[in-house]
């Protein structure tokens, strides 16, 4: 093998290897992540946490992964500018991450607890597994969020997506409510994509505006939301509305369509003889 | 870029071990590494940008959208094709290629010598990079098929070409064609991309359109040609995914004179849109439709005659529809298509800024070289982002959006059934 030395001209691409440029000014800690690796963002995330600050703010984000993963304590809330990498928030217990734009895919991965606040849009595969907490998106989503979310007791996940979602979106739901409005969306056509709730077994999915049977997994029961379900959804709606300084009432002006399991083991009997 | 052979011939990193290679001194001939120490996390990252308007941009904006996506891929592979970056020979096919050794190379420059009229032939430059070692012997040839020769094989131009990289790939022992298309190249290895990018000197390069590649080898091994792009003529695809079909494309494709010799199920897709765009001429979206069908429980829901269109697409060309998860990219003179698999296993984001369109795996690449898009968005499904070089030809048969008596016209491939097809 031949031994070569680097004679790499200019700027390297990329991120860099190096400690971010962090300020302290009072509770508030601001860090810089322009082109530094993750790996070192979340180093000082983590630090700034440990030494007591109660707000944390990541300036010039840009595919940074992993931000707010496995945090705990409900009283630090980290604010992200920029364009939050894959994973966000995963495993999370606890705190308030805010994104100032879009998120990639696989936020709130297994969150246990805390709140997830998206300015943007958000990727695929959002809040999969998801056990505890709250995702609020204020724009559209991709495929496949909310699969296979759960819920035990008192622990019970909340999503609610501002725009448009795609096909699978409550897949092998076990629990927990996910909340698809379709308003603040850069897409034409219908609020969802086909194979919702597919296999769903648990929770409950509500949808502003109604959803054509073929687009609904067959382990669903379609219904319109009475009075019950929006005395539920209306405290999640109205903490969502002024997050995202949207009218609540705007927002309940049109009717909700509620997704229910109609068995809570669909597939119990998949592979039995009957 | 201006060419000047004599200072082109540049001493490159694999010179050290030139004696090595030549293979005058062992009777072995040397292997590359196909494994690395250690597996990292990843799942392949890709990027592809087209400005509209034709102005060239430095191989750097490439690089630098692979850059910020390294920990999509373990440094098994990386590799780009440009578009346009060969003006003073914009009418020569250029082919980039690999060699295990001076045997290989003497067997395929034998092939060239014999078919082709060669009218520069140099190393291609590279320059020492961190990362990257092991690297084959890399040369580009610019020539045209000899008239002669041409003539009497009764084949057009891009069908002798086609000849020739199945040809020499499949029966040169240890000889690669990395590219094989006007005006075009292929810059593909193994390391990281950004190291790749390095590499090749791909600063030194501006075209056009750029498409981007980070490999991280699942099914198959890391080796110099198994690095995406893969191309042919001006194709190129870029991958992210896996091709579950491979067996029975690679078999579909076999029938019509293709021969799969690099190891990756990529390479069909690269064949698939030759066979599909360009030898059937069918429109770029029929195209992408019979690659990434729709499930039959959409036809079902379609207009009647969109139906008939979709059951016989479905059913001529069942053997070379792409199963299994992918997001494309694929690169050609004149523009750039993406597209996802019809139920999006892998991830695909787009963007637009001006005349430039770009898409990525991960927003944070465009986001690195576009510094302020007008739209930001992720792709449906199935459904192709199509960017397209104004003033340049289109490749492609048909416009970008035919009728349905159009469409039905393309997939029965009878120009009388245009009366007869009953439509709409």
């Amino acid at each position: 093998m031949t031994e070569t030395t680097e004679i790499r001209q200019g700027p390297i691409e990329g991120y860099l290897m190096v400690e971010p440029h962090v300020t302290r000014d009072g509770d508030t800690v601001t860090i810089d992540a322009a082109s530094v690796y993750y790996k070192y963002v979340n180093q000082a995330i983590r630090a700034a946490i440990a030494d007591g600050v109660t707000t944390v703010r990541v300036i010039n984000v840009n595919g940074q992964r992993y931000i707010g993963n496995g945090l705990s304590g409900t009283d630090v809330t980290i604010e992200v500018y920029g364009t939050a990498g894959q994973d966000l928030s995963m495993f999370m217990n606890g705190p308030t991450v805010r994104i100032h734009g879009n998120a990639q895919d696989g936020v709130g991965n297994t969150m246990n607890a805390g709140r997830v606040m998206i300015h943007g849009d958000a990727g695929d595969v959002l809040g999969y597994g998801m056990r505890g907490g709250r995702v609020y998106i204020k724009g559209d989503v991709g495929y496949r969020v909310g699969i296979h979310m759960k819920a035990y007791e008192s622990l019970v996940p909340v999503m609610v997506c501002g725009g448009k979602s795609r096909d699978f979106s409550g897949e092998y739901m076990a629990g927990g409510m996910l909340v698809l409005l379709g308003m603040n969306s850069q897409f034409d056509g219908p609020i969802v994509g086909g194979y919702i709730g597919t296999g769903m077994h648990g929770g409950v999915i509500y949808l502003r505006g109604e959803v054509e049977p073929w687009q609904v997994g067959k382990e669903c029961g379609i219904f319109t939301a009475d009075e019950e379900d929006m005395k539920t959804l209306g405290p999640v709606l109205k903490e969502y509305a002024e997050e995202f300084g949207m009218d609540y009432d705007e927002i309940i002006s049109v009717p909700f369509t509620k997704l229910v399991p109609i068995s809570h083991r669909p597939y119990g009997k998949l592979y039995t003889y009957v | 870029m201006e060419f000047n052979p004599l200072l082109e011939r540049m001493p490159t990193s694999k010179m050290p071990s030139f004696t090595d290679r030549e293979g005058l001194f062992n009777e072995e001939r040397p292997r590359y590494a196909e494994e690395a120490a250690s597996k990292i996390h990843g799942g392949c990252g890709l990027m592809g940008i087209c400005d509209e308007s034709g102005t060239p941009m430095s191989g750097v904006e490439a690089i630098k959208a692979m850059a910020v996506q390294r920990d999509r891929g373990n440094g098994l592979g990386g590799g780009y094709a440009g578009y346009g970056i060969y003006p003073e020979f914009p009418d020569h096919y250029c082919f980039h290629m690999m060699y295990h050794d001076i045997k290989a190379k003497e067997d395929a420059e034998a092939i060239f010598d014999q078919y082709f009229v060669v009218d520069l032939a140099e190393p291609m430059p590279t320059r020492p990079v961190k990362g990257i070692s092991d690297a084959p012997l890399l040369w580009r040839y610019f020539l045209n098929p000899d008239s002669y020769k041409l003539e009497s094989s009764e084949m057009s131009t891009e069908d002798f070409i086609v000849h020739t990289v199945m040809l020499i790939n499949s029966s040169v022992d240890g000889a690669f064609v990395a590219s094989s298309g006007k005006n075009m190249g292929a810059f593909k290895g193994v390391g990281f991309p950004e190291e790749i990018g390095h590499y090749y000197r791909l600063d030194e390069y501006e075209g056009n359109t750029w498409v981007g590649h980070n490999r991280f080898p699942t099914n198959t091994p890391g080796w110099w040609g198994g690095a995406h792009p893969f191309t042919l003529l001006d194709w190129s695809i870029v991958h992210n995914g896996e091709i579950s079909s491979y067996g029975i494309n690679s078999r579909y494709l076999e029938a019509f004179g293709y021969k799969c010799t690099l190891g990756t199920d990529t390479e069909v897709a690269a064949y698939l849109f030759d066979l599909l765009l360009r030898r059937h001429k069918l429109p770029l979206e029929l195209a992408c439709k019979a690659l990434a069908s729709p499930l039959w429980t959409e036809i079902d829901r379609m207009p009647e005659s969109e139906q008939a269109v979709m059951r016989s697409l479905r059913a001529v060309y069942g053997p070379g529809m792409l199963n299994g998860p992918f997001a494309i990219v694929l690169g050609f003179n004149g523009g750039m298509v993406a597209l996802n698999d019809r139920i999006k296993l892998r991830p695909l984001v787009a963007a637009r800024q001006g005349t430039r369109l770009m898409v990525a795996s991960e927003e944070s690449a465009m986001r690195e070289v576009l510094d302020a898009p007008d739209k930001v968005w992720a792709p449906r499904a199935g459904e192709p982002v199509i960017a397209r070089v104004k003033g340049q030809d289109w490749p492609i048969h048909g416009d970008l959006h035919l009728s349905a008596s159009e469409v039905s016209c393309a997939v029965t491939g009878v120009e009388s059934s245009c009366e007869t097809v009953e439509v709409n």
